[in-house]
């Protein structure tokens, strides 16, 4: 399990980190989004991976962490899953605004020779 | 009791900006009835500090790192309180009238209460950074009052030079203060005040001693940090009158006494303290005589003045140590009334220029006589103040302290700046009130207003009651002053005008006699010579100070960013991912790092095979992004659903739940915004002839982000095979249920535990969303994508070709079965979005899932119906809703407070509704009510906004158009 998911998260930075050197707006805001996948599964690793553990607790119980997922993880992540979205949704508008401005989607709102 | 010397003059500051501007008047009353306050609070409190006695007033603050909010008042606080609070009284008074109609009032005196504030607090504080805050606070007042004209250029320099100087020496003296709390392991001024050999035995007290200085010697205008004092001259009289005789200049010296008891004694202190005291004592005295501007020449002696207290601070022995408080309340009394007799002569006269004025004793006789004895008291002219504590100082100067050429030479150097101190004083009273009667000036002189004088009157009174008998009016005061500082070291001293033949009175003489024939010999000199003493004119302190600037902020950083810096994206961009990746390897390649054996065990094939589509659809939006912007879009979609399964997978449900959620919203939006970008078609041509160069970036790129990835991969899994240490998770576990009443720990800790985080977060998300409505208000799409898209102009093309059908059929027909089932989705959607949100607290789902999933339920109607459509039929308020949010996430937090509890403590309990049955009612659950509001509204509104475009670019372009032809 642990081999895969590292795996994953190496291919999703990489591709990530790529597209973030690219020159158009379009690449960076897709390699954001992948980087920002492989930081919240990152997080969440940081965890331990946990097959069929409960993530809720009996009425009236109290957890320890042998018997449950760590619920700290999760909490960083599910909040910065919201706020990824408001980070895409802001560089998207801003992107479309340097569009607008510029007439170019270059990440420095004007083409270079080469790219 | 001591706080209100801090509240009443802040808090009378915020009033006084809401008064009209035309009501001097009253302005004036209510900034002097403060100040009066604050000076009869201060005088009550005398008995409390008499014989060594302090007033302590303590706020916890930070107390963790040693900073509270201490208030500390001991006979020398108390001194330096009635002088600041008494002058700024009389300040007040003369302002009233000094001030012209067309100033606003208000403003100044809101400053100047802000700056008695500053000034109280940097004297009352009783911790060193409370110190330093104030002391920071009276360089940022004392800038806006030098500027308070700000259409004058003179003004806005003098202040930025004024704040520059003393706010770089506030910055240096932060740091000396911060070394020595460390040094005494307390940053309050009893125990500092108390660990004297502990700080001057210390290694750090050089560096301790250097910075202190900095900041004391820049605030008092001590050479070679004198030139800026000049130019606050530029500021309007009463502030001139208040800062440079009671107040900001004074901080400085303050600092040095009160600073005095832990540090002064050592030869460094001697030798530092001593130079720049003795050669500002000597150069303002000798700059001064050489001012045409009246003001220019009372700053200067402010700064020979100064000079003169810091040479006594240095000398480190008591008796100096007592003339040097002493002169520190001559001085403020003489230099206040004649800062406010420039300002009577060049507001009746019209200028200050002193070869333009003379004769003035014809006009304005009772200023005359005013002017004359404050200035012999700056002089030293016997039965006058500062004769006094001149005298005294002339005997600690004949005094050996420390066998050295400094020493030597004092007493020399101190009766040549008494001689100088007595040519200027006389030339500011002969040229201004003798002479020949002036011509040209631009206004008949006259004397001022009654009112406007009686501050001055006040001031002399004083400067002659305190000269001629001095033991029974200051003294008693003074020893209680200089007890609080000495405390068992207290010398004998003797404040009586008479002492007998002493060589000091000598030293008077000479330099009274020596004086004024200097003034003779000098005076057709000085009657048309140009401004400023010769020689030293060229060596302008000002033109050097700019001259630095410019190198430093201008030419050097230009230089800089020339060198190192780019604007492209590009660069920047593999600076940062090289320096992270070099971050992460090199304390793994330090510490010897062996990676962990790999685990084979536990493959679940099925989860790798989950996987291998999730490595797919990443790699394939990075190869696509370029060029089939839709086809990167759905394989991003397809690596966040991989995403949300192994959450799904690795038993977190609330994650996989919003995961899903928001990448349903963010396909939606990047959809929405695709259009807006250029079309890129892909050059198969092009592609074989990339240069050498792009190809060489590209493999370069790649490789970075192949050493980004595979370090990652290694950390995780590094991390991830090691047994789990004991984290705050258990802590959670444990007390979710039984405090936060919930189940759901996740949602307990967003709600609950953390949920002051989680109120930051919102509004972050709210200050996104309104950002981005903000930036589409101004959107102006490229020509280029602002024509209808292809398919949309195709079905128009169809609609118009036939007779029987109306424009828009096509689409509503395309679309009609989708759009029935979306239509019908909407109260399933919200009885979801409503269902997720009240089993939030126990089970997965809660506010953040709730909002995403209601607002997918708007999204679904003007997909399906038409940005028009929906809106005829529906008023959606985002903004209210994130407003409300807010509003009730805040409240419920606020709420506790009620209850004694602190911010957003949650209070849980079941209650049992019909049909739902038992059912959790936390106070908590109002908070994620907020939370689903606002996260609602957000979505909401970023997304419509960019859906709106679609409408309003196309109108806009064509209003465009339309208005260019009827131009042409």
């Amino acid at each position: 399990m642990e081999i895969i998911l590292s795996v994953a998260i190496g291919v999703l930075t990489a591709s990530g980190v790529y597209l973030l050197l690219r020159p158009r707006t379009y690449q960076v805001i897709i390699g954001l989004s992948l980087l920002s996948y492989a930081v919240n599964l990152f997080i969440f690793g940081m965890g331990r991976l946990r097959v069929n553990a409960p993530p809720v607790l009996e009425p009236g119980g109290v957890g320890d962490l042998s018997r449950y997922t760590d619920p700290v993880p999760q909490a960083l992540v599910l909040t910065a899953i919201v706020i990824g979205f408001a980070m895409t949704a802001l560089f998207l508008v801003v992107l479309l605004a340097s569009r607008g401005f510029t007439g170019t989607d270059h990440v420095d709102g004007r083409e270079q020779r080469h790219d | 009791m001591l706080s209100v010397f801090i509240l009443a003059p802040f808090a009378g500051s915020l009033l006084a900006i809401f008064f009209p501007p035309d009501q001097r008047g009253a302005t004036a009353w209510f900034a002097g009835t403060i100040a009066l306050l604050c000076f009869l609070v201060a005088a009550s409190l005398y008995p409390f500090v008499t014989s060594g006695g302090v007033l302590r007033y303590d706020i916890a603050w930070l107390p963790e790192l040693g900073l509270n909010f201490t208030l500390r008042m001991d006979g020398f606080a108390w001194l330096f309180t009635v002088l600041v609070t008494a002058i700024g009284v009389l300040v007040v008074i003369y302002a009233r009238y000094y001030m012209a109609a067309e100033d606003p009032v208000p403003r100044f005196l809101a400053l100047f209460l802000a700056f008695m504030g500053s000034m109280l607090g940097v004297v009352l504080s009783g911790n060193l950074i409370l110190l330093a805050v104030f002391w920071e606070l009276t360089s940022i007042v004392s800038f806006l009052l030098i500027g308070y004209w700000h259409h004058n250029a003179h003004a806005r320099d003098g202040a930025r030079m004024a704040l520059t100087v003393t706010g770089t020496g506030g910055l240096c003296m932060l740091v000396g203060l911060l070394l020595m709390g460390r040094i005494v392991g307390s940053y309050d001024l009893d125990v500092v005040l108390a660990s004297g050999d502990l700080i001057r035995n210390s290694p750090l007290y050089m560096p301790v001693l250097i910075l202190v200085l900095l900041g004391a010697l820049t605030k008092s205008a001590q050479f070679p940090f004198h030139f800026w004092l000049p130019h606050a001259m530029s500021a309007p009289t009463p502030v001139s009158a208040y800062l440079h005789s009671a107040t900001m200049v004074k901080a400085g010296v303050f600092l040095l006494v009160r600073l005095w008891p832990v540090m002064a004694g050592t030869e460094a202190w001697f030798w530092i303290v001593g130079l720049a005291g003795l050669s500002t004592l000597l150069l303002g005295a000798y700059f001064a005589i050489f001012q045409q501007d009246l003001k220019g020449l009372l700053a200067y002696s402010t700064i020979s003045h100064l000079g003169l207290i810091t040479v006594l601070l240095s000398l480190g022995s008591p008796l100096a140590a007592v003339a040097a408080v002493f002169h520190i309340v001559n001085h403020a009394t003489f230099k206040a009334s004649l800062f406010m007799a420039a300002g009577i002569i060049d507001h009746e006269t019209g200028t200050r220029d002193m070869r333009k004025l003379g004769g003035l004793i014809r006009y304005m006789p009772g200023t005359a006589v005013l002017a004359m004895v404050a200035s012999a008291a700056m002089a030293g002219v016997p039965l006058l103040n500062g004769f006094i504590s001149k005298e005294m100082f002339f005997a600690e100067a004949i005094e050996t302290h420390q066998a050295n050429i400094l020493d030597t030479m004092t007493p020399y150097v101190a009766t040549l700046a008494g001689m100088f101190a007595v040519t200027y004083s006389l030339r500011f009273i002969h040229s201004v009130f003798f002479g020949n009667t002036p011509e040209d000036l631009p206004k008949v002189p006259h004397e001022p207003p009654r009112w406007m004088r009686v501050p001055i009157e006040f001031l002399v009174l004083a400067c002659l009651v305190v000269g001629i008998i001095p033991a029974i009016t200051i003294g008693p005061f003074l020893h209680t002053a200089v007890v609080s500082i000495l405390g068992a070291s207290t010398p004998h001293y003797s404040l009586s005008v008479w002492h007998g033949w002493n060589l000091p009175l000598i030293m008077s003489f000479v330099a009274l006699a020596g004086g004024v024939g200097l003034y003779f010999l000098m005076r057709n000199y000085l009657a048309t010579s140009i401004e400023g003493p010769p020689i030293f004119r060229v060596l302008h302190g000002q033109r050097i100070f700019e001259r630095v600037l410019v190198t430093l902020s201008w030419k050097w950083a230009r230089s800089l960013e020339q060198r190192l810096g780019t604007r492209r994206l590009q660069p920047q961009m593999r600076f940062l991912v090289f320096i992270a990746v070099a971050a992460g390897a090199l304390p793994l390649l330090l510490s010897k790092y062996e990676l962990p054996p790999l685990l084979v065990r536990s493959i679940d094939p099925a989860f790798a095979l989950l996987w291998a589509v999730g490595i797919a659809c990443a790699i394939g939006a990075a190869l696509l992004a370029k060029f089939h912007r839709l086809a990167a879009l759905v394989l991003l979609g397809g690596a966040g659903l991989t995403t949300c399964l192994t959450f799904v997978w690795l038993s977190a449900p609330d994650l996989a739940v919003t995961q899903l959620l928001v990448e349903i919203v963010t396909t939606v939006l990047i959809l929405l915004g695709l259009r807006w970008l250029p079309k890129r078609i892909e050059d198969t041509q092009e592609s074989e002839l990339l240069s050498l160069r792009v190809r060489f970036r590209r493999l370069r790129d790649f490789l970075l982000a192949i050493a980004a990835g595979g370090g990652v991969a290694l950390i995780a899994y590094t991390m991830m095979t090691r047994p789990m240490p004991e984290t705050i998770a258990s802590y959670f576990l444990e007390r979710a249920y039984k405090e936060g009443g919930g189940t759901n720990v996740v949602n307990v800790i967003l709600v609950d535990f953390r949920g002051f985080d989680t109120l930051g977060e919102i509004a972050v998300l709210a200050i996104v969303a309104l950002t981005v409505f903000a930036l589409l208000l101004r959107f102006r799409p490229q020509a280029d994508s602002l024509e209808a898209p292809e398919q949309q102009r195709v079905q128009n093309a169809f609609d118009d070709d036939h007779p029987d059908r109306s424009k828009g059929d096509s689409v509503a027909e395309y679309l009609f079965v989708p759009s029935v089932i979306m239509r019908w989705m909407f109260p399933v959607i919200g009885m979801l979005a409503a269902y997720l949100f009240l089993r939030g607290h126990d089970l997965p789902g809660g506010g953040f899932a709730a909002g995403i999933a209601m607002s997918i339920g708007f999204i679904l109607q003007y997909m399906s119906g038409g940005t028009r459509w929906v809106e005829e039929r529906l008023r959606i308020h985002p903004l209210r809703w994130m407003s409300i949010g807010l509003l009730v996430a805040a409240t419920t937090g606020i709420g506790s407070w009620l209850f004694g509890y602190p911010f957003l403590t949650s209070h849980a309990q079941y209650v049992t509704l019909p049909i739902v049955g038992k059912f959790p009612l936390a106070s908590a659950l109002f908070f994620d009510l907020g939370v689903f509001s606002l996260v609602l509204g957000a979505t909401v509104l970023i997304l419509i906004a960019l859906a709106h475009q679609s409408i309003r670019a196309p109108r806009a372009h064509a209003r465009a158009t339309r208005s260019g032809k009827e131009a042409r």
